[in-house]
């Protein structure tokens, strides 16, 4: 019995030291919620460190979906949010979630479909012309039906088309941009995807870009503040720094100077 | 492009500084979850097996059910605590490695104390008069029985073990998959899976594998030693 | 076993050939065990009934009877593993289960350690301090040449020499009585034989034998009274050698004879 106790409790003891010893901190960090496109794109590993070499401060990004990202600033378990969803960010601030929204860069979206292009929307004159073709010929459509900020850019492309997409063609997958790519290219259906996530996309399968260009595919990048107000322990004073930071001329040259295969990405827009 | 395997064999050849970061965070999230699992489920198990008392057979099926909560339920039900909205979110855990441990306990406690129950109530049957005549009554009965099943219940461990290892989606719900702080192996197969990277999530699941099968085989040989040198 | 044993007692004689009983100041503490119209049920349906009958300290008491007629409960009801649902049951010091007894099964139960742990476990269980265990630990492998299995694990010996070690282990707990429940069935006979030795001196000892057999050689070897049970009820009950010379019950006589009784 006595071996077993004593085993007991250093199990115990030293199950407590392991917990305690986990959450080793860096000293500042503040924590972000982004979303899971931008991740993807590798922009944040690019930029990130610049920032901690020159404040010392740790950022600790959370990708999720655009919903899931403005949940986790509603809640308080992040100190800013950085998400490209215009409307809901506006919405957030309004409700008192958030201190004040800055715009920061913009990607944009772009069509892929399969190189035989067979709803044939390379040449359309607009974005929701070439999204209508595609219902019109019932080609194969990978939509990520997540509500996140891709999601929406779709959706107000069919809206704009006239559209409402329904049918065996049209698959909504629920998940992130990655997996809904992955879909895409073994389905050989056509789908909405951020220019960033494609660069960084190496499942292609026959999947090219068919149509880019017009600006309702602009994807403009916000940066807000957690409000301090709502949730005391944010790291307001970090978190501040950081929004600073990356609206600065610093910033922007950092977001700008990254590549994917030697195009730009991210284009600056902070005033 | 290298193959899944070139791969896996040039991160863990070049002992890649992400990589070993990131294995090393998935052990001890896990091992810290089994051992804190079976600190608490090894007695609850082998008192389960042997007390009596109104509403044990309910007991017992709430149990084996619990052996299958779904990893991404116990992962939400742990975030909905420790967010700072919700009842604990004062100890700010959320989005750390200890709320992995807390999420990857709550999915292998019942496991633990299933198995666990199961071989403490064999045992029961079979030493239960001799150990009354020694002198020994349920309670006493208890480490007894667990250090003499120790080579069956080490089955339940690794079981719990497993599971935790394989798991993505408690931890990703409430540890975030940060990258360099709370980013498991299971949790990096997802993010390169996402990403299109097939060839490196592939790799990784190599990796994991590789890791997984190593821990059993260790853990059959010492079985196997410990019964012939046991009986 | 040798003659001329000095007892743990530490007052206990015996030699070879003239088993002695124990001499003590106040004779045995727990001993007679009283059953007054005792009996065992389960669900109604009655295994034990109207056992009324006093065990004396120091003697070897074998209980016979076939198969089914409730030996091994009666055993149990003795030995305390369960109470009886009818009539009383009476240690003489009052108690309900005195510590002062052990028990052997038909199967050895012995738990995955070695021999030496073996030992140890009930002595542990009764509070023993590590110095006074380690004593009585190395005695006992001395007195019944355990030493060189000591760091064996108990569950790689042999059926013969487990059973040694349970009895061994009962020795160890300085029992009044103990009680054996066919302790021999599943041995060959020089082990059987072994087993027989080991209970006899026990019995030089002064340690009372409640033992229950059905081999009728072994029970005439080994009885200084007879219990007989039949259908769960005592039927004879006194010294070995009237017994078996000639018992009064016919179902006795009958099982004697080598006929099936039920």
């Amino acid at each position: 019995m006595s071996h077993t106790r004593r085993n007991t409790s250093l199990g115990f003891a030293s199950g407590l030291a392991m917990l305690a010893a986990l959450p080793a901190a860096a000293q500042d960090f503040i924590t972000v919620a982004s979303t899971t496109s931008t991740e993807n794109s590798g922009l944040f590993e690019h930029i990130l460190p610049m920032f901690q070499d020159e404040t010392g401060i740790e950022v600790r990004v959370v990708a999720q979906g655009t919903g899931q990202a403005l949940e986790t600033g509603r809640r308080g378990d992040a100190d800013v949010v950085f998400v490209h969803a215009r409307e809901l960010e506006q919405a957030f601030v309004a409700d008192g979630y958030g201190v004040q929204r800055f715009d920061v860069m913009y990607n944009d979206f772009v069509l892929v479909g399969p190189g035989d292009d067979p709803a044939g929307i390379a040449g359309a004159p607009s974005a929701a012309e070439a999204i209508g073709a595609i219902a019109g010929a019932e080609a194969p459509f990978a939509s990520r039906g997540d509500d996140s900020g891709t999601h929406v850019a779709e959706q107000n492309l069919w809206a704009t088309a006239g559209v409402e997409p329904s049918g065996g063609w049209y698959r909504e997958t629920g998940s992130g941009m990655g997996p809904t790519l992955n879909t895409a290219s073994q389905m050989n259906a056509y789908a909405l995807t951020d220019r960033g996530t494609w660069l960084s996309f190496q499942n292609r399968g026959e999947l090219k870009i068919l149509f880019e260009g017009d600006e309702v595919l602009f994807n403009p990048y916000g940066v807000i503040l957690v409000n301090p107000e709502r949730h005391p322990h944010v790291t307001a004073e970090a978190g501040q720094i950081f929004i600073d930071w990356i609206t600065s001329a610093t910033g922007q040259d950092a977001i700008a100077s990254y590549t994917l295969g030697g195009e730009q990405l991210f284009f600056p827009s902070a005033n | 492009m290298d193959g899944p395997f070139g791969i896996a064999l040039g991160l863990i050849t070049s002992a890649d500084a992400a990589l070993m970061q990131i294995i090393g965070l998935s052990l001890r999230v896990t091992l810290t979850a089994v051992l804190i699992a079976c600190v608490l489920g090894l007695p609850l198990g082998a008192g389960l097996a042997l007390a009596r008392f109104p509403g044990r057979a309910a007991v017992i099926v709430m149990f084996n059910a619990l052996m299958g909560l779904p990893p991404v339920v116990a992962g939400l039900l742990v975030y909905l605590l420790l967010s700072r909205s919700g009842p604990f979110g004062d100890l700010g855990l959320l989005f750390t490695p200890t709320a992995m441990v807390i999420a990857q306990t709550l999915l292998i406690l019942p496991i633990v104390i299933s198995l666990t129950r199961s071989v403490v109530e064999d045992l029961w049957v079979e030493y239960r008069e001799q150990l009354r005549s020694l002198g020994a009554g349920r309670l006493r009965a208890v480490p007894t029985l667990l250090w003499d099943g120790r080579v069956s219940l080490l089955t339940g461990v690794l079981a719990g073990f497993g599971r935790a290892s394989a798991e993505v989606g408690a931890v990703l719900i409430v540890g975030g998959n940060i990258a360099g702080h709370t980013r498991t192996m299971t949790t990096a197969i997802t993010l390169e899976t996402a990403r299109g990277s097939l060839g490196l999530a592939v790799a990784l699941g190599i990796i994991l594998m590789a890791l997984t099968l190593t821990l059993n085989a260790l853990a059959w040989g010492a079985g196997q030693w410990a019964r012939g040198r046991l009986g | 076993m040798g003659a001329g044993t000095s007892g743990m007692r530490g007052d206990t004689i015996s030699t070879e050939g003239t088993p002695m009983r124990a001499l003590r100041d106040t004779g045995s503490a727990i001993l007679p065990l009283r059953l007054d119209s005792a009996g065992f049920a389960i669900d109604g349906k009655p295994l034990l009934s109207t056992l009324t009958l006093s065990i004396a300290p120091g003697r070897r008491l074998i209980v016979m009877g076939a198969n089914g007629a409730g030996k091994s409960l009666f055993l149990r009801l003795c030995h305390g593993l369960i109470e009886p649902t009818s009539g009383r049951r009476f240690w003489a010091d009052g108690t309900t289960r005195p510590d002062a007894q052990a028990m052997v099964f038909q199967r050895p139960v012995l738990l995955r350690r070695s021999v030496a742990a073996n030992l140890d476990y009930p002595l542990k269980l009764r509070g023993m301090s590590r110095g006074a265990r380690r004593d009585a630990v190395a005695t006992t492998l001395q007195r019944f040449g355990l030493e060189p299995l000591a760091d064996r694990p108990a569950r790689l010996l042999s059926g013969g020499e487990q059973q040694r070690l349970a009895l061994a282990r009962a020795w160890a707990m300085r029992p009044e009585v103990l009680f054996l429940d066919e302790p021999c069935s599943a041995l060959d006979p020089s082990a059987t034989r072994i087993i027989e030795e080991m209970i006899e001196s026990f019995a030089a000892e002064g340690i009372t034998i409640v033992m229950t057999t059905h081999d009728l050689g072994q029970a005439r070897r080994l009885a200084q009274d007879v219990a007989f049970l039949h259908r769960g009820r005592l039927i004879e009950h006194g010294p070995a050698a009237p017994f078996f010379a000639g018992p009064q019950a016919p179902e006795a006589r009958a099982f004697l004879a080598g006929d099936l009784i039920w």
